[in-house]
């Protein structure tokens, strides 16, 4: 009997971004997105309950997390950006994948779920209290298909305080060639230390968070 | 710098399974691109200088950029290989400029020693064109176990105008090698060859 957990490969990808043909960014932007690919324990017939999986996941998805955030050369006190994304191999079902969605955002909040005054913490003044009660507040954003090996996923970023951060929506394209075969699954989580290069579109801004509800 | 870098990418390749059999240690290989505006670009130029010294700019940076994603040490780098895909308004010629003159040197520094031919592969390509990045062993090309190659893709490049140039260095061969032929413990190093 195999553990529920099987890694077969891990695979990371960070970028750093220094422009997109406008001004060259002070610092580059830097995103990032770790995939596992892992044997699919429910592949190939209907099983009725599936939960237990999702429960397996969790040490998994905080191990990922400090993994990205290592390979990406920041602390989490820099990850302004967040998302996740599973592509399902050909004998699983898209069910499978939403297997992510609870473990995928635990991770999240484990890895960034700090609770104090992020200007503060960094201006190196200490964690002054605010009315922010923690970060990780916003839902992480998700998407997930089956698809053979080579699929690419557009893993959808936003905010981590507030999903209307018009700045931080973003999109990463993951490709882990060569998988997911068919009775596997990749799970992925995605990172950004700030907005698009180039935002200029308006909307709420992340100085502007007021409401602390993940929203606003 | 030389190189106008608009897109620094590094990826790590991990695997810890095959057929079915752990792999211990895992197979590790790291792959870094740079998304460069081509300064020829549009235009024939005979002379391609500006391109030969962003190769030896993007040799070094590069290949230290693998070692690092790696965590290893330079002389624990196995095997290596470069690649570079041509946006359109560009030549194949300009691949070539960049990648045979003067990147090997400073890669070599980065993986330290290097006797053997660095690999290559060059294509002209568009936004999300992918190329395979082929890999030999740095010092001694004919070990069998180390035959391997890497892709290589960024979704947004290159434009017209630009040059994907991309950087290949492992830890390790394949996994589970079984065909046979020169082993690394039999390497001699000198010739690059064996």
């Amino acid at each position: 009997m195999t553990a529920l957990i099987d890694v077969r490969r891990v695979f990371t990808h960070v970028e750093e971004i220094h422009h997109e043909f406008g001004p060259v960014a002070s610092a580059p932007l830097v995103r990032g997105a770790i995939a596992a690919v892992l044997r699919n324990p429910y592949a190939g017939t209907y099983y009725a309950d599936i939960l237990p999986m999702m429960e397996a996941l969790n040490p998994l998805g905080v191990d990922l997390a400090k993994q990205l955030c290592e390979a990406m050369g920041v602390f989490p006190e820099a990850i302004q950006g967040y998302g996740k994304g599973a592509i399902v191999g050909a004998a699983g079902e898209l069910e499978h994948g939403a297997l992510w969605h609870v473990p995928g955002g635990y991770a999240m909040r484990e890895l960034l779920g700090w609770k104090g005054d992020r200007a503060a913490y960094l201006a190196g003044k200490g964690g002054v209290s605010t009315g922010q009660p923690g970060n990780a507040l916003s839902i992480v954003p998700s998407t997930k298909k089956v698809g053979p090996p080579g699929t690419t996923l557009d893993v959808p970023m936003t905010h981590i305080n507030a999903s209307y951060v018009r700045s931080h929506f973003d999109a990463i394209e993951v490709c882990v060639p060569g998988s997911p075969r068919s009775d596997e699954l990749i799970v992925i989580l995605a990172m950004s230390t700030g907005a698009r290069v180039h935002a200029r579109v308006g909307g709420l801004a992340a100085q502007d968070i007021s409401q602390w509800n993940g929203l606003r | 710098m030389k190189s106008q870098i608009r897109k620094i990418i590094v990826q790590v390749d991990e695997v810890l399974q095959e057929g079915g059999q752990a792999v211990s240690p895992p197979t590790r290989r790291a792959l870094a691109m740079a998304v460069i505006a081509n300064p020829y670009a549009g235009k024939f130029s005979e002379n391609l200088d500006q391109l030969i010294d962003i190769g030896e700019e993007l040799g070094g940076l590069l290949g230290e950029r693998c070692v690092k994603a790696l965590g290893i040490q330079p002389e624990d780098a196995h095997s290596y290989g470069k690649a570079a895909i041509v946006g359109e308004a560009g030549e194949l010629e300009h691949a070539a400029a960049i990648l045979h003159p003067k990147l090997g040197a400073p890669l070599r520094k980065a993986v330290s020693k290097g006797a053997a031919l660095v690999p290559s592969a060059k294509k002209q390509g568009t936004l999300g064109t992918a190329i395979d990045v082929p890999l030999g062993h740095k010092d001694a090309a004919f070990v069998r176990s180390h035959f391997d190659a890497m892709e290589a893709r960024v979704n947004d490049a290159p434009r017209a105008n630009e040059i994907v140039v991309a950087v290949v260095v492992t830890d390790s061969g394949r996994p589970h090698p079984r065909i046979g032929g020169l082993q690394v413990h039999e390497i001699t190093g000198t010739d690059g060859l064996r």
